[in-house]
């Protein structure tokens, strides 16, 4: 388990380190997918099996579908122009990340926050996956606790729909 | 099964939200700043996911809400990149400075 951890660790960490670097988008994109894939693993890894696949079916099936569909559309991937700024920036964006890997790192190693609500733990959760199956672990909280929030989360791709219909078309 | 500490999972997820900020302030290609900005919502997804053995599963149903919420974001953010493509004929943000001062 850790070993398997280790080496998806590693390799989401060098696709991601991949995709900030490299010239060409679709190569990006292409290492982003790998990202997405190695995110996928550890997440069945940690236990959450039906985000892990949820992972793979949206983020690296759909999203990254509209990411390199976008790339064709407008003939990025051909004659990019090189966009990645100088070395002032360079240093900028160095400290920038340090600094928030340094926040991260202090707000994780302090007092973490005392579990939320009801019963918890990973033996907990592994009764619940057993009894309710790994879907509907998510799915009975979702739709009794979390109803409301997910019917906005209906309206509210209604409306990207309808705005991205909006916003690409070339006359309204 | 052996559990993986969360130390090594939330330190893991620290890593790729600094990647992806260094890559949205490194760039300036607007598709790839968003996937950046998809890498970051990922790294967050995986704190949640990390936090759930030991908070409950209220974690993993956050997590499919940032989905939801990560998918609008990226169909609306790519609409807006093909139109102002059709004006500049470019996804360059040194182009698309019009509204800086």
């Amino acid at each position: 388990m850790i070993i398997l951890f280790w080496f998806f660790a590693v390799l989401a960490v060098s696709s991601a380190l991949l995709t900030v670097t490299r010239k060409n988008p679709v190569a990006s994109a292409i290492w982003l997918i790998a990202t997405f894939f190695c995110l996928a693993a550890i997440y069945t890894l940690l236990g959450a099996f039906f985000i892990g696949i949820i992972q793979i079916l949206v983020y690296a099936g759909a999203i990254m579908i509209l990411f390199i569909f976008v790339i064709m559309l407008l003939n990025l991937g051909n004659d990019y122009e090189p966009d990645i700024r100088g070395h002032v920036w360079k240093v900028v964006a160095g400290g920038t990340s340090l600094v928030i890997a340094a926040l991260l790192a202090r707000a994780f190693s302090g007092e973490l926050p005392a579990p939320l609500g009801h019963v918890a733990g990973p033996a907990s959760l592994a009764a619940q996956t057993a009894d309710r199956g790994t879907v509907g672990v998510i799915a009975i909280p979702l739709y009794t606790d979390y109803m409301v929030p997910l019917q906005f989360t209906a309206v509210l791709l209604l409306a990207a729909v309808v705005g991205a219909v909006v916003l690409a078309k070339r006359k309204v | 099964m052996q559990q993986i500490p969360l130390e090594q999972a939330l330190g893991l997820s620290a890593l790729l939200f600094a990647i992806g900020a260094f890559g949205v302030v490194i760039r300036r290609n607007a598709i790839i700043l968003f996937m950046c900005i998809e890498l970051m919502l990922n790294a967050v997804n995986l704190a949640f996911v990390a936090f759930s053995p030991r908070s409950g599963v209220q974690g993993q149903v956050f997590v499919f809400f940032v989905i939801a919420v990560a998918a609008a974001e990226a169909a609306v953010g790519l609409a807006i990149i093909i139109s102002v493509f059709r004006h500049k004929e470019s996804v360059d943000i040194k182009n698309f400075s019009l509204l800086r001062w």
